[in-house]
């Protein structure tokens, strides 16, 4: 029987994937004026970036779900990327905001909540420095758009830092079933949101 | 009262704490509220939107609060099944629209998952757990569809999205916590009664569909 080479398909969808993935977009620099310095531009730039709160909110649940031991590793590892990315985003600005590969890494990061995902640690702390590397060149290449210095990058690592031990801290802390599938549908709803948020990017509207 | 006053009970202050929040409440009604001549738009229009529009359909509310009410009435696991996988199941059914992806009946759909669901919970029906989440999500996707692409225009599409997801994940909270009442013997009959009337419901908005 003949068997029918499906590789150079494979690769061409992957390739197609990949092209969708790096599609440009305008990054908009939108960073907010506090009153209070840079550094706290940068703390309440996290807040003002649904995208950016979302990940962080979800590592941090997926990290709680994980263990403690797996939570003390993403609360460092993820800041760390995520200032790393920054930098990298600030010495090599891109005008592009890649909000394919945000929303894919929110909504991944829901879908393993929602499925209640126990991921080995390294593994996990990959995940997150792989999130945080990209989601942190994404607010560098703003922050340097919108004039802000590196104090304000400092500062929005801070504030993943502070967003990812409370959620992580409070999902390790949890005992009760309900609270544990409460965790779950949190999830399930970021999920959603990457899901709808794909087909606004296919549409144009995101 | 008088004698409370002269036994010294009642201070002047205390005499005259209805007459001043009587006042008070006249200077409120009394502030002037401006007048908004622009059309909204922007991020908290978005978000605003999306959580208003789950509430502002009848069909869309029914069948989440239904998906509740069943869920309560199925028990653990399913209590917990159903409210996490609908939320993704839902919004795969607007990524599908805003895809351009048409699906056939859409409203019928809505319409008869009102009355499936309703039937469900009128006959107490207990199907294995796969066939529930399999209803529930065939009938999800067909609310995403209608309801997950109606973007305002000049709104943020994820934070549409936000808000959109967390109103309907409230509605499903509302149905658990309304069938919390299951666990008694009259409340039992009180979410059987509003699984008819979601029936009657559905039955209304199809009734229309053809009219």
């Amino acid at each position: 029987m003949r068997t029918i080479d499906r590789r150079p398909l494979a690769l061409a969808g992957c390739l197609f994937l990949a092209a969708l993935c790096l599609a440009p977009q305008t990054a908009h620099a939108h960073l907010v004026q506090t009153g209070f310095g840079t550094f706290y531009d940068g703390v309440a730039h996290l807040f003002i970036t649904p995208p950016d709160l979302l990940v962080a909110i979800g590592l941090g649940l997926l990290a709680g779900l994980c263990g403690a031991a797996a939570s003390r590793s993403v609360v460092f590892a993820l800041p760390a990327a995520w200032l790393a990315g920054e930098m990298a985003g600030a010495f090599f600005p891109s005008s592009l905001a890649l909000p394919w590969l945000t929303t894919v890494s929110f909504g991944a990061v829901g879908v393993l909540v929602a499925l209640n995902a126990n991921l080995p640690r390294a593994l996990l702390v990959a995940l997150a420095c792989g999130a945080g590397l990209l989601h942190g060149f994404v607010n560098g290449s703003t922050m340097v758009a919108a004039g802000t210095d590196r104090l304000g990058m400092i500062g929005a690592s801070v504030s993943v830092f502070l967003v990812i031990t409370l959620a992580s801290g409070l999902v390790v802390s949890l005992r009760a079933h309900w609270a544990q599938v409460a965790v779950r549908v949190a999830g399930s709803w970021i999920a959603a949101i990457g899901l709808l948020m794909l087909g606004w990017l296919v549409r144009g509207q995101g | 009262m008088l004698e409370q006053k002269r036994a010294g009970n009642i201070g002047p202050a205390q005499g005259k704490a209805p007459r001043t929040l009587f006042l008070a409440m006249l200077a409120l009604l009394l502030l002037p509220a401006t007048v908004f001549a622009h059309q909204e738009t922007g991020s908290i229009t978005g978000i605003v939107s999306g959580l208003k529009h789950p509430v502002s359909g009848m069909d869309h509310v029914l069948a989440m609060i239904s998906v509740g009410l069943w869920g309560a009435q199925l028990g653990a696991p399913a209590v917990w099944l159903l409210p996490v996988a609908f939320p993704m199941v839902m919004a795969f059914g607007g990524m599908l629209g805003l895809m351009g992806i048409s699906l056939p009946g859409i409203e019928i759909g809505i319409a008869v998952s009102a009355i499936v669901l309703g039937a469900m919970i009128v006959t107490e029906s207990r199907p294995p757990l796969w066939i529930a989440a399999a209803l529930v999500g065939f009938f999800a996707i067909f609310h995403g569809h209608a309801h997950g692409t109606e973007l305002p225009a000049g709104s943020s599409g994820l934070l549409y999205s936000i808000g959109f997801v967390a109103a309907t994940g409230m509605l499903h909270g509302v149905g658990i916590a309304m069938g919390l009442v299951h666990a008694f013997r009259g409340g039992r009959l009180a979410v059987r009664a509003a699984g008819a009337v979601v029936s009657a419901a559905g039955m209304f908005f199809l009734a229309r569909i053809f009219v």
